[in-house]
């Protein structure tokens, strides 16, 4: 069956049974690897992409849910010679170790400072409590999200003057 | 009859007892009775300080913050002698004479015995001292004016000492005892009036709790004939049956806190609960029940839905998937899909289900993943496909409205 789906801005029609998880689609027909498959169940976050707004599961998604809806991927994001805000600090905090799990930890820190710009470092906390980092870099994720947010926040302010 | 003066009088402020002159088995004594009682989940704000209060507490007459019941003698209890701690638990009057709302549920704390409300003051007066005042109220018109309470007491609070049931077990008194006082179970599962108090007559019927429904805790329970004091025991403890599944809302923190009681006043609970389940003749029919798998009709008459089931959901619930093969009863077994009322299955698919406490999967939030129409849509499937009962009405509107209060 041929559903439509738009991703990082871009319309793609993609023949698959409605029922196949999205991530499937993102990496199997979309070549988008960005999203990484690790429990399949919804809860490691490793899959974690944005759809209107908001971070979801990609792996608990089935393409029939997300037809027409806005999905942006780290792909959408920026490019390993252009990254984004986001992308640059979880670079300069060096929050990667063995790095399966930071895809997803970037598309859940973008969908908090999309909404928040200037969060505490207790709604940070929560906000990303759903991802996993099996190596234990939890500390320098809070920290490359503090500094993506401040690094937003100094932006705004220069383009203010 | 009681009497309510508008004012009670004052009681002297006391200064703060030493931590030193209590008791260490009076004051873990009282921690496994604050602990029965939750007096923490009202009284820590999110990510408070423990007990310090000035969490809010919706209502349906407005927003109440709780008080800070840490020994600090500005913004807490700390100069509260034991006297007047024992009066605002039974009779819910502050130390200086105040009325306090029955969101202090003095309806069922009255029957608290004075030897368990000696334990617990020793247990807070030997908490940290937190310096926080909890926010102004935020009531509707004229129900900031509190000797109004004394006319709300004098009608619903009914002070009364526990007498045990001669006839029953000392288990099922203490679960009893427990039950009606200080756990205030009837506090979120028996039906309120329109002043907000609990329904006499209709005890445990089933009442609301932070959009939640409260399942009844008697024979309507539509799982009645299948809880028994074993299964209750296995639920409260650990916040998860096998034959029934995990707590979800406001029900996962009271098992959060029953996890950390010791086993034998759990049990008692569970003893006291089951039998108010199976107080009529429902108890013959007592059976851990088939499930219910009507999956090709409910394919049919939900297409669409069945293939959000496949891509959301089968993973854990489908029959023979990994978890299901771990124990974990099939959605036939769940009350929250066999209620008259939907509100438990939108608001476990909007908000999720957390992890017991410190272990096994939880359930995450699919309010984002799934538009309003298609929850509702997978929600009508998935009625007709584990139950036998009436199809949902306006599921749609169900959803987009729990979603509002969200």
């Amino acid at each position: 069956m041929n559903s439509t789906l738009n991703v990082n801005g871009t319309r793609h029609s993609v023949d698959v049974d409605p029922s196949t998880p999205l991530l499937y689609v993102l990496r199997d027909d979309l070549e988008l690897n960005g999203a990484k498959y690790g429990c399949g169940l919804g809860q490691c976050g490793a899959c974690t992409v944005i759809v209107d707004g908001k971070a979801i599961f990609s792996c608990l998604t089935p393409v029939r849910a997300v037809v027409d809806r806005a999905i942006t991927t780290i792909e959408g994001l920026g490019s390993a010679t252009s990254p984004n805000v986001v992308q640059r600090a979880f670079q300069d905090e060096q929050a990667a170790q063995c790095g399966y799990c930071i895809a997803g930890m970037i598309m859940r820190a973008q969908s908090l400072l999309d909404r928040t710009p200037a969060p505490t470092d207790e709604e940070i906390r929560t906000h990303m409590q759903p991802n996993l980092c099996r190596c234990g870099t939890h500390v320098r994720i809070q920290r490359a999200v503090r500094r993506a947010s401040d690094e937003l926040a100094s932006a705004t302010k220069a383009g203010a003057k | 009859m009681a009497f309510w003066y508008v004012d009670e009088p004052s009681i002297d402020k006391i200064a703060r007892p030493d931590r030193a002159s209590f008791d260490q088995a009076l004051v873990g004594r009282g921690e496994q009775l604050a602990t029965v009682g939750d007096c923490i989940v009202c009284h820590t704000a999110e990510n408070g300080q423990p007990f310090a209060g000035a969490r809010p507490l919706p209502t349906p007459f407005g927003t109440l913050f709780s008080n800070n019941i840490t020994p600090d003698e500005e913004t807490g209890i700390g100069n509260w002698s034991e006297e007047a701690f024992a009066r605002a638990m039974k009779r819910g009057v502050a130390r200086d004479g105040s009325h306090l709302y029955p969101a202090l549920p003095y309806e069922h704390f009255t029957h608290v015995s004075n030897d368990d409300l000696h334990a617990l003051y020793a247990f807070l007066m030997t908490r940290q001292p937190v310096s926080q005042e909890a926010p102004e109220n935020e009531l509707m018109p004229g129900l900031g004016f509190r000797p109004l309470l004394a006319g709300w007491k004098l009608l619903f609070l009914h002070q009364t000492e526990f007498h045990p049931v001669a006839s029953q077990s000392d288990e099922w008194n203490r679960g009893k005892y427990l039950v009606d006082g200080l756990a205030h179970c009837g506090g979120c599962h028996t039906p309120r009036n329109l002043a907000g108090g609990e329904e006499r007559g209709s005890e445990f019927a089933g009442g609301v709790a932070e959009g939640w429904n409260a399942p009844a805790l008697n024979a309507t329970n539509p799982s009645a004939n299948s809880w028994t004091a074993a299964s209750l025991y296995s639920y409260l403890k650990n916040g998860f049956d096998k034959g029934h599944g995990a707590a979800g809302g406001p029900m996962g923190p009271v098992t959060e806190g029953l996890a950390k009681v010791n086993d034998s006043d759990v049990k008692a609970v569970a003893v006291y609960i089951a039998s108010v389940m199976q107080a009529d003749k429902l108890r013959e029919t007592l059976s851990p029940g088939v499930p219910i798998d009507n999956a090709r009709q409910a394919a049919d008459a939900f297409p669409d839905a069945a293939h959000l089931f496949q891509g959301a959901c089968a993973g854990c619930h489908e029959p023979g998937s990994a978890m299901s093969q771990q124990g974990r009863p099939s959605l036939s077994n769940l009350t929250a899909i066999k209620m008259d009322d939907p509100a438990n299955a939108v608001a476990a698919l909007l908000e999720g289900v957390p992890a017991p406490p410190g272990k096994g999967p939880f359930m995450p939030s699919f309010g984002s993943n799934l538009t309003d129409r298609d929850l509702a849509e997978l929600l009508a499937y998935v009625r007709s496909r584990f139950t036998n009962r009436p199809a949902w009405e306006n599921l749609e509107k169900s959803v987009a409205s729990a979603r509002a209060e969200e």
